[in-house]
């Protein structure tokens, strides 16, 4: 087990390196970035060649790598144009996509397992239809129309929610925007559930189980569930880097000031130490996601080990 | 018991949350009647630089800078004319050399007192190359220039040499050429004044800038928001008639304009295009579409030779003939854009040098005089043009498809005009700069202040900071010298007149329209108006 974890963390550091190469060739070849500070005004080249040099911008690519990379290794991710540091930003908006994420994500387990168990157990019944309907319908629907239709009714038309996120970003006010960062996953979520359970519900261990005249909802939970969490439990672990890669849409809709908003201030500012900075660690959380989900495979099925 | 506790800290949450709704929402309710106490919500977007006056060069920034910063001159909200404010009077006899004598009893919000000193100070910061401020180019005119900020290599001197300190409220300016409308240009926000808490402790004051205005900052939240209170103890004419300002940096204009909608939100200045049809029917009369200092032109690239033939400024004039402005502000811009007919603004007033219809019948819709002339002129180079914009901000797509559409139609072919769209505006500045442009391209100018001489020399004038086209005529710049020079104000406005006649004659740039600022306002508000730079008036807004 331990051996494990360290031979995949040792994993993680091409992987990391690659990634952020790539990244950093990326954002390279968007072009010189210092032009369009100066707005529509011809840059004065004395200033601009300063501000260059000052971002390291007036080496070749390979050695602003290698600047940004020993700055990485020393904490510094660099200054973002505004003068911040990049490591003061993440400060500020990863706690909250964090939190998002969060609600997302129990939103996601609550509701999305309960009713993938629901329709399992009642594979072809009435509430069992109702919720393929359901979910298909929430597949279709892409997250930019179901989060500006939610914000529209419940915070403009019947004023239940603010519309938009205040700056602290309160668990209460997340609640909304967390469902339609989770909404299209749920509909995933509830469909692994019901599939894996419909499977379950007739293997031998389970009719053992009865047999054995163990309460219903004992056999259920411990044997049914436990054993076919594993596909939902990959889900949600590779699920955790792409919700908080979506919820840059979801931010923008609700004006929520977190990782979303700083990777398109980035982007749309051609700020290099910002985006790669962000995206490197959201590299990191996703390849810590799925380390989990490794490890917690063994926790739900005791058969698998790792050496 | 555990259980219990732990609903109360939810309920206590909720409650919390309830309450501080309650207060930013209803604050204004209680405390309104119009006494001054309540508080502005308005929306902001995150400024590009750090707030530094000479280093603010974008709407965002200037519009904190306003607020909290008040400088030698000021224009006014209405009428967009320079006014004293610091300034006790500017002196000069040959419109080169200029004593100013600043107001006494003027204090930073630190207590300290704004000296001549807090001028020069500020203005040699500015200048001096080593700081990178954007805006340095302000000072270009002050004798020393060229030694603080060279155009390559390092700064050879540390102030500017035309900057005198005569005692705590005079000092004297030594210009490198005679610049008659010179004073006019320091109401612009790089001129302020600054504390010596900016030079003691610049990170600090940064974070929380410290100025002289009606204003003052209470929190500073980089990217989230920033909290300014009315200044009580400021005493110049223009006392703020709120209790302060909340600005709320939105991601998305789209998202500024729900939460307006949705009573989150006060001022929204700047509405999403996609509500333009809309906003009359959400607002009434609480929508403001009124002129900015802002023009929009299509550049050619007079450097190369296909655009800049002996016969080549009739095509350049035909184009023009042929678009449609009247059509195109109409129906894709919802009348926020005006069609233009001369190279400045109509916020510059009839005084100041705007001159309705001075381009004469170049800028008339005429399709059939347009086919003439271009045929007249060679035609297009090669029988095909490009315009090009960026992709990434505004939606130009759709202006520059309808202006090709217009020049097709005018032309009877079907592809003679394209648009080409590059990524990114910074790759877009970047070939325009390095001069890679093989056809016309978009061009905004948005004024520093309002001048007729601002909207002419930096474009057009030979080498000119932003003469992104490589114009040149000796003619014009003969004009323009000329109008500098000239002290009599209306003699110099006519000269700059004569100038553009000029352009209406070699139409280097064609103008396209001149755009307007947009906002919109909840019930609460009364007298919102905006600047001749589409900026809110914060100050005069009053909370009921």
């Amino acid at each position: 087990m331990g051996r494990y974890v360290i031979r995949r963390l040792l994993q993680m550091i091409p992987v990391f390196i690659g990634s952020t190469f790539l990244i950093f060739f990326m954002v390279y070849a968007l072009g010189d970035p210092v032009a369009a500070l100066f707005g529509d005004r011809a840059p004065d080249p004395a200033t601009a060649a300063q501000i260059r040099k000052d971002l390291y911008l007036d080496e070749p690519l390979w050695k602003q790598y290698l600047h940004y990379m020993g700055q990485i290794f020393q904490g510094d991710f660099g200054t973002a144009f505004n003068g911040q540091p990049v490591t003061e930003l993440m400060a500020d908006a990863w706690p909250v996509t964090v939190r998002l994420t969060l609600v997302a994500i129990a939103f996601e387990i609550l509701i999305g397992i309960t009713l993938g168990v629901l329709s399992g157990l009642r594979r072809g019944r009435a509430i069992d239809t109702t919720v393929l309907l359901l979910s298909l319908i929430v597949i279709s629907i892409p997250t930019f129309v179901s989060g500006y239709v939610l914000q529209y009714l419940c915070g403009i038309k019947w004023n239940t929610v603010s519309p938009t996120v205040s700056p602290d970003a309160p668990l209460n006010e997340l609640l909304l925007p967390g469902v339609v960062v989770g909404l299209v996953s749920l509909a995933y979520v509830t469909r692994l559930t019901r599939t894996s359970i419909a499977e379950n519900v007739r293997a031998d261990y389970v009719r053992t189980a009865l047999a054995k005249g163990l309460p219903r909802h004992r056999v259920i939970t411990r044997h049914l569930l436990r054993n076919s969490l594993i596909p939902v439990v990959t889900f949600i672990g590779t699920d955790i880097g792409g919700l908080m890669g979506g919820a840059l849409v979801t931010e923008r809709i609700f004006n929520i000031h977190g990782v979303g908003y700083q990777l398109y201030q980035g982007v749309l500012r051609q700020n290099s130490p910002t985006v790669v900075g962000f995206v490197t660690v959201l590299v990191l959380v996703f390849l810590v996601a799925n380390l989990l989900v490794d490890l917690l495979y063994a926790v739900l099925d005791p058969r698998i080990r790792y050496a | 018991m555990r259980g219990v506790r732990r609903a109360k800290w939810a309920v206590c949450g909720l409650a919390a949350a309830m309450v501080a709704a309650g207060c930013g929402g209803g604050g204004g309710d209680s405390g309104g009647g119009g006494d001054g106490t309540g508080t502005v919500r308005s929306s902001w977007g995150d400024p590009q630089n750090p707030l530094e006056p000479a280093n603010t060069n974008e709407v965002q920034g200037g519009k904190v800078l306003d607020m909290i910063f008040r400088g030698l001159k000021r224009y006014d909200p209405k009428t967009g004319k320079a006014q004293d404010m610091l300034a006790q009077k500017i002196e000069t006899r040959d419109s080169q050399n200029y004593t100013v004598t600043i107001k006494k009893g003027w204090t930073f919000q630190n207590g300290e007192k704004v000296t001549a000193k807090s001028f020069v100070d500020a203005w040699n910061y500015g200048a001096l190359l080593d700081n990178k401020q954007k805006n340095a180019y302000f000072f270009e005119y002050i004798k020393g220039y060229d030694k603080v900020h060279p155009t390559s290599g390092k700064a050879s001197a540390k102030t500017l040499s035309g900057l005198q300190v005569k005692n705590d409220t005079t000092f004297t300016v030594q210009l490198t050429q005679k610049f008659s409308t010179w004073p006019e240009t320091l109401g612009y926000a790089a001129f302020a004044p600054l504390p010596r808490a900016f030079f003691d402790d610049h990170d600090a004051w940064v974070s929380k800038p410290v100025g002289n205005g009606p204003y003052r900052v209470d929190s500073y939240k980089k990217g989230t928001s920033m909290r300014l209170k009315k200044w009580d103890k400021y005493g110049g004419p223009d006392k703020a008639q709120n209790g302060g300002v909340e600005l709320r940096v939105y991601t998305d204009v789209g998202t500024a304009y729900t939460d307006l909608q949705g009573g989150n939100l006060d001022l929204a200045d700047d509405i999403p295009a996609a509500q333009l049809k809309n906003v009359k029917q959400d607002l009434g009369d609480r929508y403001i579409n009124q002129p900015a200092g802002i023009i929009q032109t299509l550049t050619f690239p007079m450097y190369d030779k296909r655009w800049n033939t002996a016969d080549s400024e009739k095509v350049r004039r035909g184009l023009s003939m042929a678009i449609d402005r009247e059509q195109i502000t109409e129906r894709i811009f919802e009348k926020t854009r005006t069609p233009a007919t001369d190279w400045t603004s109509p916020v510059l007033g009839a005084d100041g040098g705007y001159k309705a219809g001075l381009c004469g019948d170049a800028c008339e819709y005429d399709p059939k005089k347009a086919k003439q002339l271009i045929e007249e002129g060679g035609g297009l180079p090669g029988g095909k043009m490009t315009i090009t914009y960026n992709a990434d901000t505004g939606s130009h797509k759709d202006w520059v498809d309808a202006v090709c559409n217009s020049i097709n139609n005018a032309l009877d072919k079907e592809n003679a005009c394209v648009g080409t769209s590059i990524g990114t505006f910074a790759d877009f500045r970047n070939k325009i700069t390095d001069r890679q442009m093989r056809g016309p391209f978009r061009a905004g100018w948005q004024m520093d202040y309002p001048l007729i001489q601002n909207f002419l020399q930096p474009m057009f004038y030979t080498n000119a900071s932003s003469n992104d086209g490589g114009y040149s005529s000796e003619e014009f710049d003969g004009l323009v010298d000329r109008a500098n020079a000239e002290t009599d104000r209306a003699k110099a406005v006519s000269l700059f007149q004569d100038a553009e006649k000029v352009l209406a004659k070699d139409m280097p740039g064609i103008p396209l329209w001149y755009q307007n600022g947009n906002a919109g306002y909840s019930d609460r508000l009364s007298d919102v108006r905006l600047n001749a730079f589409s900026v809110p008036v914060y100050n005069e807004i009053k909370v009921s």
